[in-house]
């Protein structure tokens, strides 16, 4: 490697990208920490803790998308986008659409098999 | 100053590092390619489970299998192993010796390598108590969701080694920062994906 000392530009570039990366740790550490407390200590109702570890599963893995991928809504390259949402819509259709089919079946069918 | 353009998703090399960062833009576009189709798999995997949850043909269940505490600490593993990646990519692109590059790739190696045998022996523990892939429907799922996870993540540690040997030989050339940018990616993505299993599998299933 070059022995050249960084500009001011890159001192800033580099110091706005480490701030990211603390930023999205400790946004991680709180959205990990939160449900994992409900569970092991709090006695709310199933769906209320169900609830509060969806919203905070989803919110983490925009944070993750975001502060350790560097993947945003602004500055992408059109490409990438595309296949981020491409990749997205094939999940819901595949995902929604099995659970909605197997689930509607097995109330028909066989209710025990059903998970609540 | 002038805006910043993101030519791949991950950490971009930037102009100090021209050919690496010319290079990257389709290579990194490709393995991003690769890494959605990877994300279908795993979220059909996910569906999978969901869809067997109800499948325990009176075998141990969540409750009796699966222990917070051990899944708290691989989920702290590997996220901590996703900052300490996020910090080699960043000596990477500004350090100026490799040194601090190399230190923080060990920690993440041996994060990874922490992570993978604590599931080992969670896997140990549930198989002690009939928890095996062939006992009911619901295990099978389990099984195949967490341990395709831990294939990856063990993939991911024996790709680390490799590059950490080229680094030894050919030292930081084109190839190995292209690699180590495309192996960050594979490192980020592996956590999202734990997320979903922490959430889905063993907060959902402990409630």
């Amino acid at each position: 490697m070059t022995r050249q000392d960084l500009s001011e530009q890159q001192k800033s570039e580099r110091s706005s990208e480490l701030r990211s990366y603390v930023i999205g740790y400790v946004l991680a550490l709180i959205l990990t920490l939160t449900p994992f407390a409900i569970v092991a200590w709090s006695d709310l109702t199933p769906v209320t803790q169900w609830s509060v570890i969806g919203a905070c599963a989803l919110i983490q893995v925009v944070v993750h998308f975001r502060f350790f991928l560097h993947v945003s809504l602004a500055r992408q390259k059109r490409e990438d986008l595309h296949l981020i949402l491409f990749t997205t819509l094939i999940l819901v259709i595949m995902v929604g659409g099995t659970l909605w089919i197997i689930l509607n079946l097995y109330t028909r069918m066989m209710p025990s098999m059903l998970p609540w | 100053m002038t805006a910043r353009i993101n030519r791949h998703p991950g950490l971009n090399l930037g102009d100090m590092h021209e050919e690496a960062n010319n290079a990257s833009e389709s290579l990194v576009f490709g393995f991003w390619v690769f890494m959605m189709s990877d994300l279908i798999t795993f979220a059909l995997l996910f569906a999978t489970y969901v869809v067997m949850l109800g499948g325990m043909a009176g075998g141990p269940g969540p409750h009796e299998l699966f222990e917070i505490k051990s899944a708290f600490l691989e989920t702290m593993l590997l996220l901590a192993s996703s900052f300490t990646f996020g910090m080699a990519s960043l000596s990477l692109k500004y350090g100026r010796t490799k040194g601090r590059l190399l230190g923080w790739l060990v920690l993440t190696l041996a994060l990874g390598l922490t992570f993978v045998g604590l599931e080992l022996h969670d896997f140990h523990l549930m198989a002690a108590k009939d928890g095996v892939p062939s006992r009911s429907g619901f295990l099978s799922a389990f099984y195949a969701l967490v341990s395709l996870h831990g294939l990856h993540v063990t993939g991911a540690c024996l790709w680390l080694l490799t590059l950490l040997g080229q680094i030894a030989v050919h030292g930081l050339d084109t190839g190995v920062k292209t690699g180590l940018l495309r192996l960050g990616i594979l490192w980020h993505f592996l956590d999202i994906v734990w997320i979903g299993i922490f959430s889905v599998v063993y907060l959902g299933g402990l409630v």
